[in-house]
């Protein structure tokens, strides 16, 4: 009887990974990259549509169809250029601003949750940052810091910064008081609860944050560059000229590929997120 | 008997910050070779007690004396880092403590073998089932060779079949290291088949109603569940339960 009870536990397999329930049928591969693309047929269809059947001919350049944009903002090749180019340069100012509102957020973060006072004295001004009119900063920056790269930059690490800051500091402050008394228990340091308990634990918090930031800071660029219509030109001047010049088809591609720029950005991060996950096995 | 006791309450009381009282007047010895479960309804400050004796909290009365700095502490969840492999979980308490690297994973391996996990090191602890998730988180207490070992109902979320394996189990490691345990339980049973004592505390603030010895001797069979004897001593834990509630409500 003894025997007979005792063996299955020590001899227990590893239970194999449960099949996770699924709120939805279909979230196989081909579905999750299906689904996008009948999304966008439908959008592109209901765009052409309304450009053609609603748009009078003369006034189309206000909703130009979608083959018309392509053609004149993707495969003409002056159109082309021009607006890669100032893409790059937007994705430049974008990455950097972001690459700098991560560590500076994430430093903040640590700061805060290292202390009451650090967080009641820094806390209400990180969510100044996120409040503050950014249309009315970006000429105060022209005017302080020039019309340049550095400047561009401020703003973007400006505008992504809040969400890198709230959600680092909510990870590192959802570690279970469990885990702290084991820490506490083995005498753990400051600086060991912080990097071998906290950072872990606040890691696929940190990440949302990073997605929400990634968004935010490729519309940091565009804006500073759309205020400034100095220094190196960005998507944001050529959405003003086109604008100006009535170059609809243009100023879509612009936008189209900023959003593209964003959206991957997202998915990478949402790559990161999915290792993140699985480390801490809940994929 | 005239053994120091590894772990001392003397007259402790303990009353937090928002006034609850938890604990009042405690007098209790546990010596190496004993291993005293505390048993009491929800908030009668059973838990506080282990608290008090790892040192999470401070006595706001009296005093609480450890004897050892060899500590294992069992959480009520299994509390492993669910980004760490078994084997680096088990390793964290040398870990902290800055042991070497090859030294530390000796003794995390030995731990993991005597809770019968060997094969099972590089798993994460998702990878587990919940007596398998414990079993990690006592080998991570072996790893401190524990003079003091408290257990803060460890297996209450445990299915009963693990659940009897397990209290088995400690019974063996307590057999073979001799060292001083507490073991805190909602569960008569559980309480009687594992201790050389029980002391039944009653709640808010938490008190001791009663102090009853096991005679049985170890290791114990799992048979002995169901014997006379043990029914009646679960019996005499269960009235002294009662005894405080009948007056709690006179």
């Amino acid at each position: 009887m003894t025997a007979t009870l005792e063996a299955p536990a020590k001899t227990a397999a590893p239970e194999p990974p449960r099949p996770r329930k699924r709120l939805w049928p279909f979230t196989t591969a081909p579905v999750r990259v299906v689904a996008p693309i009948a999304v966008f047929v439908l959008v592109v269809a209901a765009w052409a549509a309304s450009s053609h059947l609603l748009v009078p001919e003369a006034s189309r350049f206000l909703l130009p169809p979608p083959e018309a944009v392509v053609a004149e903002g993707l495969l003409d090749p002056a159109a082309r250029t021009e607006i890669l180019t100032a893409l790059w340069n937007t994705v430049q100012v974008a990455l950097c601003g972001l690459a700098i509102a991560i560590v500076l957020g994430v430093l903040f973060a640590v700061v805060m949750s290292q202390a009451r006072w650090a967080e009641f004295s820094l806390y209400p001004y990180a969510v100044v940052l996120q409040t503050i009119p950014i249309l009315a900063v970006v000429p105060l920056f022209g005017f302080w810091f020039g019309y340049e790269f550095g400047s561009r930059v401020i703003v973007c690490v400006m505008v992504s910064l809040f969400p890198v800051v709230t959600n680092t500091l909510f990870g590192l402050k959802s570690v279970a008081p469990a885990e702290h008394d084991l820490f506490t228990l083995h005498g753990a340091t400051r600086f060991q609860r912080l990097w071998k308990l906290q950072l872990p634990a606040a890691l696929p918090a940190m990440i949302s944050g990073f997605k929400i930031s990634g968004g935010q800071a490729i519309i940091g660029s565009i804006v500073a560059d759309f205020f400034f219509r100095q220094g190196v030109p960005g998507v944001g001047r050529m959405i003003d000229v086109y604008r100006q010049r009535l170059a609809t088809e243009e100023l879509l591609t612009a936008l189209l590929l900023s959003s593209l720029v964003g959206l991957c950005l997202f998915w990478a991060f949402d790559l990161l997120a999915g290792r993140v996950d699985r480390m801490h096995g809940k994929r | 008997m005239s053994i120091d006791p590894a772990l001392a309450f003397r007259g402790t009381s303990l009353t937090f910050a928002n006034g609850t009282r938890a604990l009042d007047g405690i007098d209790l010895e546990i010596r190496p070779g004993e291993f005293v479960s505390l048993v009491g309804p929800s908030g009668c400050g059973k838990s506080t007690m282990l608290r008090l004796a790892a040192g999470f909290e401070a006595a706001s009365g009296g005093a609480v004396d450890v004897r050892t700095d060899r500590l294992g502490y069992v959480f009520q969840e299994a509390t492993l880092l669910p980004w760490r492999t078994v084997a680096r979980n088990v390793e964290l308490p040398a870990e902290l403590a800055g042991v070497p690297k090859a030294e530390r994973r000796t003794a995390a391996a030995d731990a993991i073998a005597r809770v019968g996990l060997a094969g099972f090191e590089q798993h994460r602890p998702s990878q587990l089932s919940g007596g398998m998730r414990m079993r990690a988180s006592i080998a991570r207490a072996l790893t401190m060779r524990p003079e003091l070992f408290l257990f803060d109902e460890p297996f209450g979320a445990l299915d009963e079949i693990t659940r009897q394996h397990l209290n088995s189990e400690v019974g063996e490691l307590f057999v073979r290291d001799g060292f001083a345990g507490v073991f805190v339980t909602h569960s008569v049973p559980e309480s009687v088949f594992m201790s050389t004592r029980v002391v039944v505390l009653t709640g808010r603030p938490g008190t001791i109603a009663a102090d009853i010895p096991v005679p049985f001797d170890f290791p114990r069979d799992p048979e002995l569940r169901y014997t006379a004897a043990f029914a009646a001593l679960a019996a005499e834990v269960s009235a002294a339960l009662r005894g405080d509630r009948q007056e709690a409500a006179a």
